[in-house]
């Protein structure tokens, strides 16, 4: 069982994901040719098109035949998790022509505004989930948010990696006082409620949508140094580990070819749990009026544009419940569809933790 | 033990210095009249920022600049906040009490909720009780603080005019202020009781209720899961199966002897269940205008105020450290299995 074997059975069926596609294809075809469906699809594009994404991805993995995906394909949490990542990815990918950004836009990643009356709008043709504060339509920013959710979490993600890679690299590999500097140092990094300290270095930095990131990072590299470190730890007395030494390997060759291969796993899972816990915390920077100017797609800031109209008018409390649901609904989707995939690959890799968490 | 829990004590320094370094070096990004403002104790030293600037010497080199600033720091002036218009130090004095009472009535319903829904789970495993905490467990986890706070805020209040946002009404906040009323505490609905005065206790009952129902919904789910885990694992113990085998009643079986050894590992996520509502009161507290440390630490933010956001920071910091520390006390205290040194 590994990613190279998922890749391999993806190579060697590759008809039947052919067929996936067809499938989404057809069911388009179908919904433009009923024309009570089309009606639909015309008023809101963007969740026909997931749908049919929806469709495409469960089909496509569950066309995978492997191991690891025979047993992620039993849980069916873990499916409805990998349909939403892969709905995401489909809108990401797809933004510009699920929401095509005006002839005069200079950058997609700005909302275009409807006129800059600042009572938010309701929903309508043209404006398919209506129009928040200063007009900005929130489905453009939705899409384009979905594009801005991915860039920022794999971005800190690698980051985060790239860093808990050095530090725990060198803490499990050489213990001894280097372990505990570096051990130390992951404590002085733990020692702030993660937003705290990420409210901080943005404070300090700059309010930007790329020192959101910078701070992201800086919160959750200790974790990977550490996970790393761990795992170091247990390889580097194992009987293969010493086979491999007493040929000859060097430190290089074991750590390249027996502690990474094993660490994998762990990152993955970590990974995935992080996906979530990294889009949220961005987006509360964005929130609290860190993040990016207004304007620019980002669901974070789209929810701060919405707490001036939460409590409606009065007499109609909901009066304006699309400035809040929407973007919130699609942070919470985006972050469940990576908690339960997270959940699943830990109970398949780690049958020990199965229920934990 | 001993010997355990006074390595964790000697550590606690170590880890305090490298906490004032981070935030120095983070501070050494700004520029010496922005960084000059963690100097100044009073509005008319802002007028002759030069002076302030020579006096402290942030144009030395950046190591004497660290002692300096250290010195102060340990003096306990940590600045002016702009956005507090005090001291930083008097605005955390100020501004703490309604944080801690927060956090107070959000951790007793998670403790509570918690271990009664992870234990109903592990008991009832994959009957209707457990599916219901597992979808609810991950929904929550999934669900962002301010989207849910705004959600309570826009139902409890738009809606149904229950849980207003701030800390008193008006008329409650002018009976507090008018002399008659002696805050002991800083706790509102404490004070309230010591005062005799049950409708400001009703009050603040009613302003906390909002900002507290967002924190707890948000942190049980965790709880919840690492009770059920737990519980399910000293089902599985023979003592558990000893107990039933000889007759005792299965409530006598679940809460004497398996909940309260199921309870060790809870025992220690509680102290870092605190340390993140102390993460999440930032937002928290913003949404619902509630007046303590989280609001005015998100506010010093994003008005630039940069001794009111390092005060801040380094406060929270240190209670989280304590917290740690707490909970690895606890861990080793409660567990005998827990490998020491």
């Amino acid at each position: 069982m590994g990613l190279a074997a998922v890749a391999r059975g993806v190579g060697a069926h590759r008809p039947r994901l052919v067929g996936a596609a067809a499938l989404g294809v057809a069911l388009a075809m179908l919904a433009l040719a009923v024309p009570f469906a089309r009606e639909r699809v015309a008023q809101a594009p963007f969740a026909a098109v997931q749908g049919v994404l929806l469709v495409v991805a469960a089909t496509a993995f569950w066309t995978i035949p492997s191991d690891l995906a025979r047993r992620m394909r039993k849980n069916p949490l873990s499916v409805v998790g990998f349909a939403i990542i892969a709905a995401f990815v489909g809108v990401a990918v797809l933004a510009p022509i699920l929401a095509p950004p005006p002839a005069t836009s200079r950058d997609p990643y700005l909302i275009p505004q409807e006129g800059f009356a600042s009572v938010p709008t309701p929903p309508r043709p043209g404006h398919p989930f209506g129009t928040t504060e200063g007009q900005y339509d929130l489905y453009y920013g939705i899409v384009w948010g979905a594009r801005t959710a991915f860039r920022v979490s794999i971005l800190v993600i690698a980051i985060a990696v790239a860093i808990g890679l050095v530090v725990g690299g060198l803490s499990g590999y050489y213990g001894g006082r280097v372990d505990e500097a570096m051990m130390r140092l992951t404590d002085v990094f733990l020692a702030f409620p993660s937003l705290v300290l990420a409210v901080t270095v943005v404070a300090v930095l700059g309010r930007s949508l790329t020192n959101v990131m910078i701070a992201i990072a800086i919160v959750h590299w200790p974790i990977y140094a550490r996970l790393l470190r761990g795992d170091i730890l247990s390889v580097r007395g194992r009987d293969y580990v010493e086979a491999a030494r007493a040929a000859g390997a060097g430190d290089v060759r074991i750590i390249v070819r027996h502690v990474i291969p094993n660490a994998i796993y762990p990152f993955l899972v970590l990974s995935s749990l992080d996906m979530g816990l990294i889009v949220i915390t961005a987006a509360a920077l964005s929130f609290l009026g860190l993040g990016p100017d207004v304007g620019y797609a980002d669901w974070g800031t789209l929810i701060n544009l919405s707490r001036t109209w939460i409590l409606g008018r009065p007499g109609e409390p909901f009066a304006y419940w699309y400035v809040l649901v929407y973007p919130g609904a699609a942070i919470f989707l985006f972050v469940l569809g990576w908690n339960l995939l997270g959940d699943a690959f830990r109970d398949i890799l780690d049958p020990r933790l199965r229920g934990a968490g | 033990m001993a010997v355990y829990i006074a390595r964790r004590l000697v550590l606690l320094p170590l880890v305090a210095f490298g906490v004032t370094v981070l935030i120095f070096a983070l501070l050494s990004f700004l520029d010496p009249a922005v960084r000059a403002g963690a100097f100044i104790t009073n509005p008319n030293q802002l007028k002759a920022i030069d002076s302030v600037i020579r006096t402290y010497g942030l144009d030395r080199p950046i190591y004497e600049q660290y002692w300096t600033w250290l010195r102060e720091v340990f003096r306990g002036n940590l600045g002016w906040s702009q956005t507090a218009r005090m001291p930083v130090r008097e605005a955390i004095a100020a501004f703490f009490p309604g944080t801690l009472e927060l956090t107070f009535y959000a951790f007793v319903p998670i403790m509570v909720i918690g271990v009664w829904l992870g234990t109903a789970a592990a008991v009832h495993r994959d009957r209707a009780i457990d599916h219901v905490s597992r979808v609810f467990s991950i929904s929550f986890r999934s669900l962002p603080s301010f989207v849910w706070g705004l959600l309570v805020l826009m139902f409890f209040y738009g809606r149904m005019n229950w849980f207003p946002p701030g800390r008193l009404s008006l008329d409650a906040d002018l009976f507090v202020r008018s002399g008659q009323f002696h805050a002991y505490t800083g706790l509102m609905t404490l004070d309230a009781l010591l005062n005799g005065q049950l409708w400001i206790f009703a009050d603040a009952l009613r302003h906390i209720a909002g900002p507290a129902l967002t924190l707890t919904m948000i942190s049980i789910a965790l709880l919840v899961r690492v009770m059920r885990s737990s519980m399910l694992e000293v089902l599985g113990q023979d003592y558990v199966r000893t107990a039933r085998s000889k007759g005792l009643a299965e409530p006598v079986v679940i809460d004497k002897h398996a909940r309260r050894n199921a309870l060790i590992p809870v025992i220690t996520l509680s102290s870092y269940t605190i340390v993140s509502l102390l993460g999440g009161v930032v937002i928290t507290e913003t949404i619902f205008n509630f007046p303590g440390i989280g609001r005015w630490g998100a506010f010093a933010a994003q008005q630039l105020d940069i001794p009111g956001v390092t005060g801040f920071t380094m406060f929270v910091a240190a209670l989280t450290v304590l917290g740690n520390l707490a909970a690895d006390v606890l861990y080793a205290v409660f567990d005998p299995r827990i490998r020491l040194g």
